[in-house]
């Protein structure tokens, strides 16, 4: 058993109307620190996979097939092991 | 002559395409379940609006691997005409059977109004009854309309022509003022290379009838029909 936690996140360049209004915000509550706000997706599965090799390859083709879109996102993913209580 | 409303669970603007393919211009057109395998015996397919799983993960991401799309794919491989409307262009998109993406509206707003847009390009199966740099009165209803691609890929569109229209004002100025979204180069619809497929983001199925405001997307129906007949003609 592993869980794996999916983040995917938008290209560098590419626009993001959330994080702006989310960066607009912060700085009207006073937190004048901030260069940037990138919003994201986090996403957690978790497998039956007893080989963990096995877990990751199928994890790459998950994320590259349907969890982002290669034209606007990028991914990275944590892949853990758990006990399977 | 026959056309196709593919239905995915969430499409809502089916029974638009379908009423105007029907009753408005007379032609014979089926619904289409996405679970179909065979899509033998049509001469276009339309992709309708809507909300197809929800929008859930993004717009089009899950529809895009109904059973159905394997077919979709084929059909458009052989040169078969397709038209993806607003949800059904994001499903062409994430099937990668048009180039780019769609992200959300610039403005973070669901936008549904009438907007303008200008014909770029005259000679597709979608426009052959419009002259170029005419200006329709058509409206949108979306929440990701901001067509995205790279450089690289809108170069390659401009350079063969695959803008099919742009959105612009009353006049048929393009501008960031009469750009509705954010879309890269005020893109309203492309089409791929061969130009057989298309994907737009205004419902022309929505302004079809003079009762409901306009009538200006009927020619893009009609250019179709003229399209199918003059090949059937040969």
């Amino acid at each position: 058993m592993f869980e794996a936690e999916v983040f995917i996140t938008f290209k560098e360049g590419l626009l993001d109307p959330q994080g702006i209004a989310i960066k607009g915000a912060l700085v009207s509550l006073g937190y004048d620190n901030i260069s940037d706000v990138r919003v994201g997706k986090y996403i957690c599965i978790k497998l039956n996979n007893q080989d963990k090799d096995k877990a990751k390859s199928e994890l790459e083709e998950m994320c590259a097939k349907l969890l982002s879109n290669p034209v606007i996102e990028n991914y990275r993913y944590k892949i853990m092991e758990k006990s399977s209580e | 002559m026959k056309f196709g409303v593919i239905v995915f669970p969430g499409s809502n603007c089916d029974y638009d395409c379908y009423w105007v393919v029907k009753r408005i211009l007379r032609k014979k057109v089926d619904f289409i379940w996405h679970k179909e395998r065979n899509l033998s015996g049509y001469d276009c397919l339309i992709l309708p609006g809507g909300f197809s799983y929800g929008d859930y993960l993004r717009t089009g991401a899950i529809a895009r691997f109904s059973p159905v799309m394997n077919a979709v794919e084929a059909y458009a491989r052989n040169g078969g005409l397709i038209i993806g409307i607003c949800n059904g262009f994001q499903v062409l998109l994430e099937a990668g059977l048009l180039p780019g993406a769609m992200v959300s509206n610039k403005s973070l707003q669901f936008i549904c109004k009438f907007i303008y847009i200008r014909v770029e390009n005259d000679a597709t199966p979608y426009t052959n009854l419009f002259h170029k740099g005419q200006i329709l009165k058509i409206p949108i209803a979306h929440n990701e309309g901001n067509y995205y691609a790279d450089v690289k890929t809108i170069q390659a569109l401009n350079k063969n022509n695959q803008i099919v229209f742009r959105y612009c004002d009353e006049k048929g100025t393009v501008s960031k003022a009469s750009n509705p979204n954010g879309a890269k180069e005020s893109i309203a619809a492309i089409c791929n290379k061969e130009g057989n497929i298309l994907g737009i983001m205004p419902h022309p199925e929505r302004a079809s009838e003079r009762l409901l405001g306009s009538k200006d997307g009927r020619g893009i129906f009609e250019s179709i029909i003229k399209w199918i007949e003059s090949k059937e003609a040969n």
